[in-house]
């Protein structure tokens, strides 16, 4: 059943609950951020309208940046921002930042400890018609690894909002994770969120199997359980949106009363959230581990939910998964 | 503003001590970059003693002028320098490289304070420069910022984005002053891969170019200051170096790039700048 105490959405399992792309999160959430502190700046690679960085641009134009396709120049254009007392957030696609200014993220922001807030929009094969090339899914992995960043995957545009908001107040380098299809809206403003925390969605008396998610999958792993009780099967599902710090307490929470954990990201399994699980469980509380992401390969063209569900990322492949790991000794 | 004779002879003589401790330095870590932190001795001494408004004791003040090092691994003579200038004891200008030190390899701002960043990966400090100055002047600062670079960085595309940056948000309190030594590790900058007409692109990137002998320390002073007077524009200032400049027998040698004295090496080197007393003739006209 569902956890009260998560204060999601009335409508969460109704057709018309209403949706919007994380990067609605990133848009309000910088310009909530700009109201409460004058230091706030956005800088945008040439990509102002999609990633949502206009709202803050229209709010706020003389903080707003505008770097041209530049995103190496913007991740240290930031760095240098921050030493001089600003909070800057960057956005371009994942793809690009940090796919392609990784080192310099890593040199001038994260060894550096600089703090400046790296925004991956167009996350995930989600972002559909645009290809493998848009279709950013090895940034979790990359980020994690960078020691002092923090890195965060809003599971919807509302808890978008929220983790824009605190990493304005947070202090050191951090990176969130944005992505470009409309998702599911399942929080509400009074869910629960802090960084590094997760949250429990779904809980059971007696759980057979924990599922855990980031990002906006954690909608269908939610989905996914809800079915699963349909067919008499009990499960916990876990929301965690800060992949780093990764909230042990809950994850090995959820794996001592299940017994078994099936992760969900999107993202390549290797390397990225389910990595991240399996890592901790194998040296702190081994269960039978399944992780759900893309295996080794890259993404296409196609429609976002099309594509989710050629990947195996739909509610219905979760659930099936889940089953399968039942079975597992 | 002319500096006066005494002015200049205090200046070359500081130049001279960080060139001591430079060697000193390098022969006991045994390794790291001789030529190119020899070069710069006379523009750190130019800075740390003449042009920058700083306070060694609170290097954190918010007054201080920026000065950013994007060529990180010529730091040995900007550690030498703000040794003398009294940030931290000389002495530990001997524990360069070592396990422990607050003197990295390639300088770390968290573990020496003034540092102002970390850097060594080429090709990243102009931007940071220019974030720099673009808030300062956010926020109506006077302060300057400037950044040290190296010619062979300019082969990286970052330093461009930077440059294309700079000029369009015309950061006129922003000087950069490129090492103009033609030496990077794999042989001259003409062969591996040519710069010129290096004054010509950064002119047509929207920046005021100024050109000058980087070992003269009064001339490279001159030039700082009529840096400050383009308002409109940010400002290069192209120093020629020599490298391995004030040890005559390693001057213009690339090999000495990326490699340390040996003890001998070391005492021959000292007993050479000493000979030269400071004042290194100029060969730029």
């Amino acid at each position: 059943m569902l956890n009260n105490n998560a204060h999601l959405s009335e409508k969460v399992f109704a057709d018309d609950i209403e949706k919007a792309p994380t990067r609605d999160g990133f848009g309000r959430g910088t310009v909530e951020a700009g109201t409460a502190d004058p230091n706030v700046v956005v800088l945008c690679a040439d990509l102002a309208e999609s990633t949502r960085a206009e709202w803050f641009q229209k709010e706020f134009p003389e903080r707003f940046i505008e770097m041209g396709v530049a995103e190496q120049n913007m991740a240290t254009v930031a760095a240098g921002m921050a030493g001089a007392g600003k909070v800057p957030f960057i956005a371009s696609y994942a793809a690009f930042s940090p796919g392609r200014n990784y080192e310099q993220i890593r040199t001038t922001i994260a060894l550096n400890e600089r703090h400046v807030v790296v925004c991956g929009m167009h996350a995930g094969v989600s972002v559909g018609p645009d290809g493998a090339t848009h279709q950013m899914l090895e940034d979790l992995g990359m980020m994690r690894m960078l020691p002092r960043m923090t890195v965060i995957a809003p599971g919807d545009a509302e808890e978008a909002r929220k983790a824009v908001v605190a990493a304005a107040k947070h202090d050191g380098p951090i990176y969130l994770r944005f992505g470009r299809a409309g998702t599911p809206i399942f929080t509400t403003a009074q869910t629960p969120f802090a960084i590094g925390k997760a949250l429990t969605l779904w809980e059971s008396e007696v759980p057979q199997v924990a599922i855990l998610s980031t990002g906006s999958l954690s909608y269908a792993a939610l989905a996914a359980a809800r079915a699963l009780e349909e067919e008499g099967i009990q499960s916990v599902v876990l929301h965690v949106p800060t992949v780093k710090p990764l909230d042990e307490a809950a994850v090995l929470e959820a794996a001592r009363r299940s017994g078994r954990v099936l992760t969900v990201e999107e993202h390549q399994t290797a390397g990225g959230f389910g990595s991240a699980i399996a890592e901790l469980l194998a040296e702190r509380h081994p269960v039978p581990v399944r992780r759900l992401g893309i295996e080794d390969t890259f993404g296409q063209s196609g429609e976002p939910e099309e594509l989710l569900r050629h990947y195996g990322l739909d509610a219905p492949h979760i659930k099936d998964a889940a089953r399968a790991l039942l079975r597992a000794q | 503003m002319t500096l006066t004779d005494k002015e200049v002879s205090m200046l070359e003589k500081k130049a001279e001590e960080i060139r001591e401790t430079i060697i000193n330095m390098l022969v006991a870590a045994g390794s790291g970059h001789t030529a190119g932190p020899l070069g710069l001795a006379d523009i750190f001494a130019a800075f740390y003693f003449h042009i920058l408004t700083h306070d060694p004791r609170n290097p954190d003040w918010e007054g201080r002028d920026r000065l950013l090092l994007s060529n990180g691994h010529t730091v040995p003579a900007r550690y030498a320098a703000m040794a003398h200038a009294g940030y931290f004891p000389v002495a530990e200008c001997l524990t360069l490289r070592k396990f422990g030190s607050r003197l990295q390899g390639h300088p770390e701002r968290l573990r020496l304070p003034g540092l102002e960043t970390t850097s060594g990966p080429l090709g990243s400090g102009l931007s940071q420069a220019a974030g720099t100055a673009y808030a300062l002047r956010m926020d109506g600062k006077k302060n300057r910022v400037y950044c040290m670079m190296s010619d062979g960085e300019q082969e990286e595309g970052n330093t461009w984005e930077a440059a294309m940056f700079s000029g369009k948000y015309a950061l006129s309190n922003l000087t950069a002053v490129m090492d103009r030594n033609n030496i990077q590790i794999d042989g001259m900058t003409e062969e591996v891969m040519p710069l010129e007409p290096i004054a010509d692109k950064y002119r047509a990137f929207n920046w005021h170019v100024l050109e000058v002998n980087g070992n003269d320390i009064a001339a490279f002073i001159t030039k700082v200051e009529e840096a400050k007077a383009i308002y409109e524009k940010p400002t290069l200032i192209i120093a020629h170096t020599i490298p391995g400049k004030g040890v005559p027998e390693i001057e213009f040698d690339y090999r000495w790039h990326g490699k340390p004295p040996t003890k001998e090496e070391g005492k021959r080197f000292l007993k050479e700048i000493r000979t030269l007393g400071g004042r290194v003739p100029g060969d730029y006209a």
